[in-house]
Protein backbone atom coordinates (compact mmCIF):
# COMPACT_ATOMS: atom_id res chain seq x y z
CA UNK A 1 0.00 0.00 0.00
CA UNK A 2 1.48 3.33 -1.29
CA UNK A 3 1.82 6.36 1.28
CA UNK A 4 2.16 9.80 0.64
CA UNK A 5 5.61 10.33 2.36
CA UNK A 6 7.10 8.81 -1.10
CA UNK A 7 6.65 12.44 -1.96
CA UNK A 8 8.75 13.94 0.60
CA UNK A 9 10.43 17.31 0.56
CA UNK A 10 13.67 16.35 -1.61
CA UNK A 11 11.22 15.15 -4.40
CA UNK A 12 8.38 17.85 -4.07
CA UNK A 13 11.22 20.51 -4.10
CA UNK A 14 13.06 19.27 -7.21
CA UNK A 15 9.55 19.55 -8.93
CA UNK A 16 8.27 22.62 -7.67
CA UNK A 17 11.53 24.28 -8.10
CA UNK A 18 13.66 21.99 -10.73
CA UNK A 19 17.24 24.03 -10.77
CA UNK A 20 17.97 22.82 -14.50
CA UNK A 21 15.04 23.32 -16.06
CA UNK A 22 15.50 26.20 -18.35
CA UNK A 23 16.99 26.41 -21.77
CA UNK A 24 20.54 25.71 -22.41
CA UNK A 25 21.54 28.15 -25.22
CA UNK A 26 24.17 26.18 -28.08
CA UNK A 27 23.89 22.54 -26.34
CA UNK A 28 26.13 20.19 -28.12
CA UNK A 29 23.04 17.61 -27.72
CA UNK A 30 19.36 17.43 -26.90
CA UNK A 31 17.35 14.24 -27.43
CA UNK A 32 13.44 14.29 -26.45
CA UNK A 33 12.12 11.46 -24.36
CA UNK A 34 8.43 10.37 -24.11
CA UNK A 35 6.65 8.45 -21.95
CA UNK A 36 3.81 7.53 -24.15
CA UNK A 37 1.98 5.84 -21.66
CA UNK A 38 1.27 8.63 -19.40
CA UNK A 39 2.66 11.39 -21.29
CA UNK A 40 5.96 12.24 -19.63
CA UNK A 41 7.84 14.54 -21.99
CA UNK A 42 11.08 16.00 -21.84
CA UNK A 43 13.96 17.47 -23.77
CA UNK A 44 17.51 16.86 -22.03
CA UNK A 45 20.16 19.13 -23.61
CA UNK A 46 23.61 18.51 -22.87
CA UNK A 47 27.14 20.52 -23.23
CA UNK A 48 30.22 18.43 -23.71
CA UNK A 49 33.63 19.84 -23.36
CA UNK A 50 36.71 16.88 -24.15
CA UNK A 51 34.25 14.50 -22.62
CA UNK A 52 33.33 16.52 -19.52
CA UNK A 53 29.86 17.45 -18.79
CA UNK A 54 29.97 21.28 -18.83
CA UNK A 55 26.31 22.25 -18.17
CA UNK A 56 22.78 20.52 -18.51
CA UNK A 57 19.23 21.56 -18.52
CA UNK A 58 15.90 20.16 -19.49
CA UNK A 59 12.45 21.45 -20.27
CA UNK A 60 9.26 19.98 -20.87
CA UNK A 61 5.83 18.17 -19.01
CA UNK A 62 5.43 15.17 -16.87
CA UNK A 63 4.33 13.79 -13.47
CA UNK A 64 6.62 14.57 -10.21
CA UNK A 65 8.72 11.80 -10.24
CA UNK A 66 9.66 12.43 -14.05
CA UNK A 67 10.68 16.10 -13.47
CA UNK A 68 12.45 15.27 -10.17
CA UNK A 69 14.18 12.50 -11.44
CA UNK A 70 15.94 14.51 -14.55
CA UNK A 71 16.57 17.40 -12.06
CA UNK A 72 18.33 15.34 -9.39
CA UNK A 73 20.52 13.19 -12.63
CA UNK A 74 21.86 16.79 -14.02
CA UNK A 75 22.78 18.02 -10.55
CA UNK A 76 25.06 14.33 -10.24
CA UNK A 77 26.08 14.48 -13.73
CA UNK A 78 27.06 18.05 -14.68
CA UNK A 79 31.08 18.38 -13.87
CA UNK A 80 31.92 14.95 -14.44
CA UNK A 81 33.08 12.84 -17.25
CA UNK A 82 31.10 11.07 -19.46
CA UNK A 83 32.08 7.81 -18.67
CA UNK A 84 31.25 8.16 -14.79
CA UNK A 85 27.81 9.58 -15.77
CA UNK A 86 27.10 6.41 -17.83
CA UNK A 87 28.15 4.56 -14.94
CA UNK A 88 25.58 6.54 -12.52
CA UNK A 89 23.01 5.99 -15.05
CA UNK A 90 23.77 2.33 -14.97
CA UNK A 91 23.44 2.17 -11.01
CA UNK A 92 20.14 4.54 -11.21
CA UNK A 93 18.57 1.76 -13.57
CA UNK A 94 19.63 -1.30 -11.66
CA UNK A 95 18.66 0.60 -8.52
CA UNK A 96 14.90 0.92 -9.85
CA UNK A 97 14.89 -3.08 -11.43
CA UNK A 98 16.90 -4.94 -8.04
CA UNK A 99 18.90 -4.07 -5.94
CA UNK A 100 22.75 -2.17 -5.60
CA UNK A 101 25.37 -1.90 -2.90
CA UNK A 102 24.89 0.78 -0.26
CA UNK A 103 28.17 2.49 -1.60
CA UNK A 104 26.74 2.40 -5.04
CA UNK A 105 23.22 4.44 -3.68
CA UNK A 106 25.76 6.72 -1.53
CA UNK A 107 27.08 7.91 -5.02
CA UNK A 108 23.74 8.73 -6.77
CA UNK A 109 23.21 11.36 -3.81
CA UNK A 110 19.45 12.66 -3.46
CA UNK A 111 18.77 10.25 -6.58
CA UNK A 112 18.63 7.67 -3.97
CA UNK A 113 15.30 8.27 -2.75
CA UNK A 114 13.64 6.76 -5.37
CA UNK A 115 15.17 3.51 -4.68
CA UNK A 116 11.08 2.66 -3.32
CA UNK A 117 9.75 2.94 -7.11
CA UNK A 118 10.99 -0.24 -7.38
CA UNK A 119 7.57 -1.24 -5.79
CA UNK A 120 5.46 0.48 -8.20
CA UNK A 121 5.90 -1.05 -11.59
CA UNK A 122 3.65 1.94 -13.02
CA UNK A 123 5.84 4.63 -11.98
CA UNK A 124 8.78 2.86 -13.20
CA UNK A 125 8.93 4.74 -16.39
CA UNK A 126 7.89 7.99 -15.19
CA UNK A 127 11.50 8.00 -12.93
CA UNK A 128 14.09 6.59 -15.54
CA UNK A 129 12.94 8.66 -18.80
CA UNK A 130 15.98 11.13 -17.84
CA UNK A 131 18.40 8.28 -17.39
CA UNK A 132 17.54 6.78 -20.09
CA UNK A 133 17.44 9.77 -22.79
CA UNK A 134 20.92 11.03 -21.32
CA UNK A 135 22.19 7.17 -22.07
CA UNK A 136 20.85 7.24 -25.54
CA UNK A 137 22.78 10.78 -26.02
CA UNK A 138 25.63 9.04 -25.31
CA UNK A 139 25.16 5.72 -26.90
CA UNK A 140 25.11 7.94 -30.09
CA UNK A 141 21.71 9.10 -31.24
CA UNK A 142 22.15 13.04 -31.41
CA UNK A 143 18.59 13.69 -32.65
CA UNK A 144 15.62 12.47 -32.53
CA UNK A 145 13.68 10.91 -29.08
CA UNK A 146 14.31 7.90 -26.97
CA UNK A 147 11.26 6.11 -25.35
CA UNK A 148 11.03 4.41 -22.54
CA UNK A 149 8.77 1.80 -24.22
CA UNK A 150 11.44 -0.34 -23.75
CA UNK A 151 12.02 -0.89 -20.20
CA UNK B 1 -39.46 3.79 -4.79
CA UNK B 2 -35.65 5.32 -3.79
CA UNK B 3 -32.69 3.83 -3.73
CA UNK B 4 -32.00 1.64 -0.65
CA UNK B 5 -28.28 2.25 -1.14
CA UNK B 6 -27.01 0.55 1.96
CA UNK B 7 -28.68 -3.02 0.99
CA UNK B 8 -27.06 -2.10 -2.60
CA UNK B 9 -23.87 -2.13 -1.20
CA UNK B 10 -23.88 -5.15 0.05
CA UNK B 11 -24.99 -6.78 -2.94
CA UNK B 12 -21.37 -5.68 -4.57
CA UNK B 13 -18.57 -7.80 -2.65
CA UNK B 14 -15.42 -5.29 -3.36
CA UNK B 15 -17.80 -2.07 -2.65
CA UNK B 16 -16.83 -0.93 0.99
CA UNK B 17 -16.63 1.84 3.26
CA UNK B 18 -12.32 2.05 3.08
CA UNK B 19 -11.83 2.24 -0.40
CA UNK B 20 -14.02 4.91 -2.26
CA UNK B 21 -14.46 3.19 -6.25
CA UNK B 22 -14.55 5.87 -8.61
CA UNK B 23 -13.87 4.50 -11.92
CA UNK B 24 -16.66 3.18 -12.72
CA UNK B 25 -16.67 4.66 -16.36
CA UNK B 26 -13.16 2.48 -16.84
CA UNK B 27 -15.77 -0.54 -15.84
CA UNK B 28 -17.92 -1.16 -12.75
CA UNK B 29 -18.10 -3.96 -9.99
CA UNK B 30 -20.16 -6.45 -10.08
CA UNK B 31 -23.00 -7.73 -7.41
CA UNK B 32 -23.33 -11.22 -6.50
CA UNK B 33 -26.15 -11.66 -8.58
CA UNK B 34 -24.03 -11.45 -11.92
CA UNK B 35 -21.36 -13.52 -10.17
CA UNK B 36 -23.35 -16.20 -9.33
CA UNK B 37 -25.28 -16.47 -12.80
CA UNK B 38 -21.62 -16.73 -14.21
CA UNK B 39 -20.96 -19.96 -11.69
CA UNK B 40 -24.77 -21.40 -12.21
CA UNK B 41 -24.24 -21.62 -15.60
CA UNK B 42 -21.07 -23.93 -15.18
CA UNK B 43 -22.79 -25.81 -12.59
CA UNK B 44 -26.45 -26.57 -14.46
CA UNK B 45 -26.42 -25.86 -17.93
CA UNK B 46 -23.00 -25.92 -19.70
CA UNK B 47 -22.50 -27.13 -22.92
CA UNK B 48 -21.65 -26.08 -26.52
CA UNK B 49 -24.58 -24.09 -27.67
CA UNK B 50 -26.11 -24.69 -31.10
CA UNK B 51 -23.65 -27.72 -31.54
CA UNK B 52 -25.52 -30.81 -29.42
CA UNK B 53 -29.03 -32.45 -30.05
CA UNK B 54 -28.91 -33.58 -26.22
CA UNK B 55 -30.84 -31.96 -23.30
CA UNK B 56 -27.83 -29.58 -21.96
CA UNK B 57 -26.70 -28.36 -25.16
CA UNK B 58 -30.39 -26.99 -25.23
CA UNK B 59 -30.10 -25.44 -22.37
CA UNK B 60 -26.63 -23.84 -22.80
CA UNK B 61 -28.20 -22.62 -26.00
CA UNK B 62 -31.21 -21.27 -24.09
CA UNK B 63 -28.93 -19.83 -21.73
CA UNK B 64 -27.47 -17.46 -24.54
CA UNK B 65 -30.59 -16.90 -26.73
CA UNK B 66 -32.73 -15.54 -23.21
CA UNK B 67 -29.50 -13.33 -22.51
CA UNK B 68 -30.43 -12.00 -25.90
CA UNK B 69 -33.66 -11.33 -26.07
CA UNK B 70 -33.31 -9.88 -22.93
CA UNK B 71 -30.51 -7.15 -24.45
CA UNK B 72 -33.04 -6.67 -27.10
CA UNK B 73 -35.95 -5.65 -24.60
CA UNK B 74 -33.61 -3.97 -22.49
CA UNK B 75 -32.68 -1.77 -24.86
CA UNK B 76 -35.81 -1.28 -26.85
CA UNK B 77 -34.76 -3.27 -30.76
CA UNK B 78 -37.40 -4.98 -32.58
CA UNK B 79 -36.63 -8.15 -32.79
CA UNK B 80 -33.37 -10.43 -30.51
CA UNK B 81 -31.98 -11.00 -33.94
CA UNK B 82 -30.87 -7.60 -33.92
CA UNK B 83 -28.66 -8.05 -30.80
CA UNK B 84 -25.18 -9.27 -32.36
CA UNK B 85 -22.96 -10.48 -29.22
CA UNK B 86 -19.19 -9.35 -29.15
CA UNK B 87 -16.53 -9.53 -26.45
CA UNK B 88 -16.98 -5.63 -26.15
CA UNK B 89 -17.85 -2.30 -27.85
CA UNK B 90 -14.33 -2.17 -29.56
CA UNK B 91 -14.89 -5.49 -31.00
CA UNK B 92 -18.67 -4.24 -31.75
CA UNK B 93 -17.36 -0.72 -33.67
CA UNK B 94 -14.40 -3.02 -35.75
CA UNK B 95 -17.05 -5.56 -36.61
CA UNK B 96 -19.41 -2.91 -38.05
CA UNK B 97 -16.26 -1.12 -39.88
CA UNK B 98 -14.88 -4.44 -41.20
CA UNK B 99 -18.15 -5.20 -42.66
CA UNK B 100 -20.75 -2.73 -43.18
CA UNK B 101 -18.10 0.26 -44.25
CA UNK B 102 -15.13 -1.70 -46.08
CA UNK B 103 -18.02 -3.02 -48.14
CA UNK B 104 -20.05 -0.10 -49.06
CA UNK B 105 -18.37 2.69 -48.50
CA UNK B 106 -16.25 3.95 -51.46
CA UNK B 107 -13.35 6.60 -53.20
CA UNK B 108 -14.51 10.34 -52.19
CA UNK B 109 -16.63 9.28 -49.03
CA UNK B 110 -16.70 10.95 -45.79
CA UNK B 111 -16.84 9.20 -42.33
CA UNK B 112 -17.80 11.91 -39.58
CA UNK B 113 -17.22 11.52 -35.88
CA UNK B 114 -16.54 13.25 -33.27
CA UNK B 115 -12.92 15.13 -31.54
CA UNK B 116 -14.50 13.52 -27.97
CA UNK B 117 -14.15 10.11 -29.54
CA UNK B 118 -12.66 6.87 -27.55
CA UNK B 119 -9.61 5.66 -29.72
CA UNK B 120 -12.29 2.66 -30.32
CA UNK B 121 -14.25 4.56 -32.38
CA UNK B 122 -11.09 6.25 -34.10
CA UNK B 123 -8.89 3.89 -35.06
CA UNK B 124 -11.10 1.57 -36.71
CA UNK B 125 -12.50 4.53 -39.08
CA UNK B 126 -8.98 5.59 -39.08
CA UNK B 127 -8.05 2.24 -41.02
CA UNK B 128 -11.63 1.87 -43.55
CA UNK B 129 -10.16 5.56 -44.90
CA UNK B 130 -6.65 4.25 -45.65
CA UNK B 131 -8.07 1.36 -47.33
CA UNK B 132 -10.94 2.57 -49.20
CA UNK B 133 -10.08 5.92 -49.87
CA UNK B 134 -12.35 7.71 -47.98
CA UNK B 135 -11.85 11.06 -45.76
CA UNK B 136 -12.13 11.14 -42.11
CA UNK B 137 -13.75 14.21 -40.85
CA UNK B 138 -13.89 15.35 -37.13
CA UNK B 139 -16.65 17.16 -35.49
CA UNK B 140 -15.08 19.83 -32.51
CA UNK B 141 -17.07 20.51 -29.19
CA UNK B 142 -17.40 23.90 -28.30
CA UNK B 143 -16.56 25.90 -24.82
CA UNK B 144 -18.89 23.81 -23.06
CA UNK B 145 -17.49 20.29 -24.36
CA UNK B 146 -21.11 20.43 -26.10
CA UNK B 147 -22.25 19.88 -29.82
CA UNK B 148 -24.86 21.58 -31.23
CA UNK B 149 -27.81 20.52 -33.42
CA UNK B 150 -26.72 23.39 -35.95
CA UNK B 151 -22.93 22.23 -36.26
CA UNK B 152 -23.67 18.88 -36.26
CA UNK B 153 -26.07 19.81 -39.46
CA UNK B 154 -23.62 21.80 -40.70
CA UNK B 155 -20.77 19.05 -40.54
CA UNK B 156 -23.22 16.13 -42.24
CA UNK B 157 -22.37 17.45 -45.99
CA UNK B 158 -23.40 15.15 -48.93
CA UNK B 159 -20.11 13.45 -48.69
CA UNK B 160 -20.51 12.27 -45.85
CA UNK B 161 -21.94 8.49 -45.99
CA UNK B 162 -21.13 7.09 -42.17
CA UNK B 163 -21.22 8.53 -38.56
CA UNK B 164 -19.81 6.85 -35.50
CA UNK B 165 -20.62 9.33 -32.19
CA UNK B 166 -20.54 8.59 -28.91
CA UNK B 167 -23.48 9.14 -27.40
CA UNK B 168 -21.93 10.33 -23.16
CA UNK B 169 -18.14 11.44 -23.59
CA UNK B 170 -16.34 9.48 -21.68
CA UNK B 171 -14.07 12.25 -21.09
CA UNK B 172 -16.23 14.90 -20.70
CA UNK B 173 -19.46 13.59 -19.68
CA UNK B 174 -21.39 15.06 -22.02
CA UNK B 175 -24.47 13.69 -23.63
CA UNK B 176 -24.86 14.41 -27.67
CA UNK B 177 -28.54 14.86 -29.00
CA UNK B 178 -27.92 11.27 -30.84
CA UNK B 179 -32.43 11.34 -31.54
CA UNK B 180 -31.84 14.44 -33.71
CA UNK B 181 -28.42 13.16 -35.02
CA UNK B 182 -29.52 10.40 -36.33
CA UNK B 183 -32.06 12.13 -38.44
CA UNK B 184 -29.83 14.62 -39.88
CA UNK B 185 -27.69 11.78 -41.02
CA UNK B 186 -30.92 9.96 -42.74
CA UNK B 187 -32.08 12.77 -44.24
CA UNK B 188 -28.76 13.08 -46.13
CA UNK B 189 -28.40 9.60 -46.47
CA UNK B 190 -26.02 8.80 -44.19
CA UNK B 191 -25.88 5.47 -41.77
CA UNK B 192 -24.91 6.13 -38.49
CA UNK B 193 -23.45 4.37 -35.54
CA UNK B 194 -23.77 5.32 -32.05
CA UNK B 195 -21.70 4.37 -29.10
CA UNK B 196 -23.42 3.47 -25.84
CA UNK B 197 -20.34 2.86 -23.80
CA UNK B 198 -20.90 5.39 -21.04
CA UNK B 199 -24.70 6.08 -21.68
CA UNK B 200 -26.39 2.56 -21.48
CA UNK B 201 -25.21 1.23 -17.70
CA UNK B 202 -26.68 5.18 -16.64
CA UNK B 203 -29.98 5.85 -18.24
CA UNK B 204 -32.39 4.19 -20.28
CA UNK B 205 -31.40 3.89 -24.42
CA UNK B 206 -34.03 3.11 -26.62
CA UNK B 207 -32.66 2.08 -29.89
CA UNK B 208 -36.43 2.27 -31.63
CA UNK B 209 -36.23 6.14 -30.61
CA UNK B 210 -33.15 7.06 -31.44
CA UNK B 211 -33.69 5.51 -34.46
CA UNK B 212 -30.11 4.77 -34.88
CA UNK B 213 -28.45 2.24 -37.30
CA UNK B 214 -25.76 0.76 -35.23
CA UNK B 215 -25.79 0.70 -31.34
CA UNK B 216 -22.96 -0.50 -29.34
CA UNK B 217 -21.94 -1.14 -25.87
CA UNK B 218 -19.92 -3.56 -23.25
CA UNK B 219 -20.93 -5.67 -20.43
CA UNK B 220 -18.12 -4.89 -18.16
CA UNK B 221 -19.28 -1.22 -17.73
CA UNK B 222 -22.88 -1.92 -16.80
CA UNK B 223 -22.02 -4.53 -13.75
CA UNK B 224 -21.31 -7.48 -16.40
CA UNK B 225 -18.57 -9.71 -16.67
CA UNK B 226 -15.70 -8.53 -19.03
CA UNK B 227 -15.43 -9.90 -22.36
CA UNK B 228 -19.38 -9.76 -23.84
CA UNK B 229 -20.56 -6.81 -25.48
CA UNK B 230 -23.25 -5.98 -27.99
CA UNK B 231 -23.76 -4.46 -31.07
CA UNK B 232 -27.51 -3.36 -32.22
CA UNK B 233 -27.97 -3.08 -35.51
CA UNK B 234 -30.76 -2.73 -37.64
CA UNK B 235 -31.98 -6.15 -39.93
CA UNK B 236 -31.62 -4.84 -43.16
CA UNK B 237 -29.02 -3.72 -42.56
CA UNK B 238 -26.81 -6.77 -41.05
CA UNK B 239 -28.61 -9.13 -43.59
CA UNK B 240 -26.78 -7.02 -46.49
CA UNK B 241 -23.75 -7.10 -44.77
CA UNK B 242 -20.79 -10.00 -45.20
CA UNK B 243 -19.88 -11.73 -42.42
CA UNK B 244 -17.07 -10.41 -39.44
CA UNK B 245 -14.91 -14.03 -38.82
CA UNK B 246 -15.22 -16.83 -40.46
CA UNK B 247 -15.38 -20.60 -38.65
CA UNK B 248 -17.83 -22.52 -37.08
CA UNK B 249 -21.42 -21.63 -36.28
CA UNK B 250 -21.80 -19.71 -39.13
CA UNK B 251 -22.67 -21.14 -41.67
CA UNK B 252 -25.35 -23.54 -43.46
CA UNK B 253 -23.59 -25.59 -45.96
CA UNK B 254 -19.86 -25.84 -46.75
CA UNK B 255 -18.19 -27.42 -49.67
CA UNK B 256 -14.60 -27.51 -50.60
CA UNK B 257 -14.17 -23.78 -51.92
CA UNK B 258 -17.22 -22.06 -50.55
CA UNK B 259 -19.81 -22.08 -47.66
CA UNK B 260 -23.30 -19.99 -47.53
CA UNK B 261 -23.56 -18.32 -44.42
CA UNK B 262 -26.32 -19.12 -41.83
CA UNK B 263 -28.88 -15.81 -40.76
CA UNK B 264 -28.42 -13.04 -38.65
CA UNK B 265 -27.44 -12.98 -35.75
CA UNK B 266 -25.20 -16.36 -36.15
CA UNK B 267 -23.47 -14.82 -39.42
CA UNK B 268 -21.93 -12.79 -37.02
CA UNK B 269 -20.78 -14.74 -34.00
CA UNK B 270 -18.35 -17.50 -35.76
CA UNK B 271 -16.52 -20.11 -33.08
CA UNK B 272 -17.73 -20.85 -29.66
CA UNK B 273 -19.36 -18.01 -28.16
CA UNK B 274 -19.20 -16.80 -24.68
CA UNK B 275 -22.05 -17.77 -22.88
CA UNK B 276 -21.29 -17.48 -19.34
CA UNK B 277 -20.52 -13.50 -20.19
CA UNK B 278 -24.14 -13.63 -21.80
CA UNK B 279 -25.55 -15.39 -18.81
CA UNK B 280 -24.14 -13.13 -16.37
CA UNK B 281 -25.14 -10.03 -19.25
CA UNK B 282 -28.33 -11.16 -18.28
CA UNK B 283 -28.29 -11.37 -14.90
CA UNK B 284 -27.21 -7.57 -14.89
CA UNK B 285 -30.40 -6.71 -16.93
CA UNK B 286 -32.56 -7.97 -14.30
CA UNK B 287 -30.92 -6.47 -11.43
CA UNK B 288 -30.93 -3.08 -12.72
CA UNK B 289 -33.99 -3.45 -14.08
CA UNK B 290 -35.32 -4.65 -10.69
CA UNK B 291 -33.75 -1.31 -9.26
CA UNK B 292 -35.02 0.70 -12.46
CA UNK B 293 -32.80 2.77 -14.76
CA UNK B 294 -34.76 6.19 -14.00
CA UNK B 295 -33.68 5.31 -10.25
CA UNK B 296 -30.43 4.92 -11.03
CA UNK B 297 -29.79 7.96 -13.61
CA UNK B 298 -31.66 9.98 -10.56
CA UNK B 299 -29.17 8.38 -7.72
CA UNK B 300 -26.61 9.14 -10.18
CA UNK B 301 -27.26 12.81 -11.12
CA UNK B 302 -27.83 13.49 -7.34
CA UNK B 303 -24.44 12.26 -6.83
CA UNK B 304 -23.24 14.09 -9.72
CA UNK B 305 -24.28 17.55 -8.71
CA UNK B 306 -23.04 17.06 -5.08
CA UNK B 307 -19.42 16.00 -6.46
CA UNK B 308 -19.42 19.31 -9.21
CA UNK B 309 -19.79 21.67 -6.90
CA UNK B 310 -17.76 20.19 -3.96
CA UNK B 311 -15.14 19.59 -6.35
CA UNK B 312 -15.46 23.36 -7.95
CA UNK B 313 -14.89 24.98 -4.39
CA UNK B 314 -11.51 23.73 -4.59
CA UNK B 315 -8.86 25.95 -4.98
CA UNK B 316 -6.78 25.47 -8.24
CA UNK B 317 -8.71 22.47 -10.19
CA UNK B 318 -10.56 22.85 -12.72
CA UNK B 319 -12.99 20.74 -14.28
CA UNK B 320 -12.85 20.64 -18.17
CA UNK B 321 -16.28 20.11 -20.50
CA UNK B 322 -19.18 22.55 -18.95
CA UNK B 323 -20.07 24.48 -16.24
CA UNK B 324 -23.24 22.63 -15.38
CA UNK B 325 -23.22 19.85 -12.92
CA UNK B 326 -26.57 18.69 -15.38
CA UNK B 327 -24.34 18.11 -18.33
CA UNK B 328 -22.01 15.80 -16.43
CA UNK B 329 -23.66 12.46 -16.23
CA UNK B 330 -21.27 11.37 -13.62
CA UNK B 331 -18.21 11.84 -14.77
CA UNK B 332 -15.73 14.78 -13.78
CA UNK B 333 -12.49 14.87 -15.51
CA UNK B 334 -10.40 17.64 -13.77
CA UNK B 335 -7.00 19.23 -13.69
CA UNK B 336 -4.81 20.50 -10.51
CA UNK B 337 -2.86 23.34 -11.42
CA UNK B 338 0.83 22.58 -10.63
CA UNK B 339 0.26 18.88 -9.97
CA UNK B 340 0.73 15.98 -12.73
CA UNK B 341 -2.42 13.52 -13.02
CA UNK B 342 -0.09 10.46 -11.96
CA UNK B 343 0.89 12.21 -8.78
CA UNK B 344 -2.70 13.14 -8.09
CA UNK B 345 -4.06 9.66 -8.50
CA UNK B 346 -1.01 7.90 -6.87
CA UNK B 347 -1.61 10.38 -3.85
CA UNK B 348 -5.62 9.99 -4.00
CA UNK B 349 -4.80 5.37 -4.00
CA UNK B 350 -2.93 6.09 -0.67
CA UNK B 351 -6.38 8.13 0.90
CA UNK B 352 -8.01 4.77 -0.46
CA UNK B 353 -9.68 6.52 -3.18
CA UNK B 354 -9.92 5.00 -6.88
CA UNK B 355 -9.94 7.54 -9.83
CA UNK B 356 -8.29 7.27 -12.93
CA UNK B 357 -5.51 9.58 -14.61
CA UNK B 358 -4.15 9.75 -18.03
CA UNK B 359 -5.19 10.69 -21.99
CA UNK B 360 -8.35 8.39 -21.43
CA UNK B 361 -8.23 6.75 -24.57
CA UNK B 362 -9.06 10.20 -26.16
CA UNK B 363 -5.66 11.64 -27.06
CA UNK B 364 -7.28 13.68 -29.79
CA UNK B 365 -9.54 15.29 -27.46
CA UNK B 366 -6.68 16.07 -24.89
CA UNK B 367 -5.10 18.19 -27.77
CA UNK B 368 -8.43 19.77 -28.53
CA UNK B 369 -8.73 21.02 -24.60
CA UNK B 370 -5.32 21.70 -24.54
CA UNK B 371 -4.44 18.95 -21.88
CA UNK B 372 -1.90 16.35 -21.90
CA UNK B 373 -3.31 14.46 -19.45
CA UNK B 374 -6.18 14.45 -16.68
CA UNK B 375 -8.17 13.03 -13.67
CA UNK B 376 -11.52 11.49 -13.58
CA UNK B 377 -13.75 10.34 -11.11
CA UNK B 378 -16.83 8.41 -12.67
CA UNK B 379 -19.77 7.74 -10.44
CA UNK B 380 -22.13 4.96 -10.24
CA UNK B 381 -24.85 4.72 -7.62
CA UNK B 382 -23.57 2.60 -5.50
CA UNK B 383 -21.45 5.22 -4.21
CA UNK B 384 -22.44 7.44 -1.59
CA UNK B 385 -22.19 11.17 -0.21
CA UNK B 386 -19.53 10.11 2.03
CA UNK B 387 -17.67 9.00 -0.48
CA UNK B 388 -18.26 11.69 -2.68
CA UNK B 389 -16.86 13.95 0.49
CA UNK B 390 -13.66 12.04 0.61
CA UNK B 391 -12.43 12.22 -2.78
CA UNK B 392 -12.79 15.68 -2.63
CA UNK B 393 -10.99 16.33 0.57
CA UNK B 394 -8.32 13.73 -0.84
CA UNK B 395 -8.44 16.32 -4.03
CA UNK B 396 -7.87 19.34 -1.72
CA UNK B 397 -5.05 18.10 -0.32
CA UNK B 398 -2.98 16.74 -2.63
CA UNK B 399 -1.36 20.95 -3.62
CA UNK B 400 0.09 20.53 0.03
CA UNK B 401 1.66 17.18 -0.11
CA UNK B 402 3.20 18.05 -3.31
CA UNK B 403 4.91 20.75 -1.51
CA UNK B 404 2.74 23.95 -2.39
CA UNK B 405 2.30 26.85 0.76
CA UNK B 406 -1.80 26.87 -0.22
C1 LIG C 1 -17.03 5.93 -24.95
C2 LIG C 1 -16.28 4.63 -24.96
N1 LIG C 1 -16.22 3.91 -26.09
C3 LIG C 1 -15.58 2.73 -26.14
C4 LIG C 1 -14.94 2.21 -25.04
C5 LIG C 1 -14.21 0.90 -25.18
O1 LIG C 1 -14.76 -0.06 -24.38
P1 LIG C 1 -14.12 -1.51 -24.32
O2 LIG C 1 -12.69 -1.34 -23.92
O3 LIG C 1 -14.92 -2.24 -23.31
O4 LIG C 1 -14.26 -2.10 -25.70
C6 LIG C 1 -14.97 2.92 -23.84
C7 LIG C 1 -14.27 2.38 -22.64
O5 LIG C 1 -13.48 3.00 -21.99
C8 LIG C 1 -15.65 4.15 -23.80
O6 LIG C 1 -15.70 4.88 -22.66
Amino acid sequence: MPNNTFYNEILTEHNIRPFHKKKLENPDFTLEGVNPSCGDDIILALKVDDGIITDGAFEGDGCAISQASCDMMLDLIIGKPKEEALELADIFLRMIKSKITDEEKDRLEEAGILEDISHMPARVKCAVLGWHTMEEIFKGATEGSATTEDM
Amino acid sequence: MSIDVNAIRKDFPLINDEVAYLDNAATTQKPECVINAIADYYRTSNANPMRGLYKLSVAATDAYENARAKVASFINAKDPSEIIFTRNATESINLVAETYAKASLKQGDTILISIAEHHSNLLPWQKICAENGCKLKYIDTDDQGKITIEAFKEAVTPDVKFISITHVSNVLGTKNPVKEFAKIAHDNGAVILVDASQSVPHIKVNVSDIDCDFLVFSGHKIYAPMGIGALYGKKELLESMPPFLRGGEMIDYVTRDSATFTEVPHKFEAGTVNVEGAAGLAATIDYVNAIGMDEIAKREDMLTDIAFRKLSEVPHVKILGSSEASDHHGILTFVIEGVHPHDIAYIMDSDNVCVRAGHHCAQPLMKHLGVMSTTRASISFYNTEDEIERFVRSVAGIRSKMGYAE
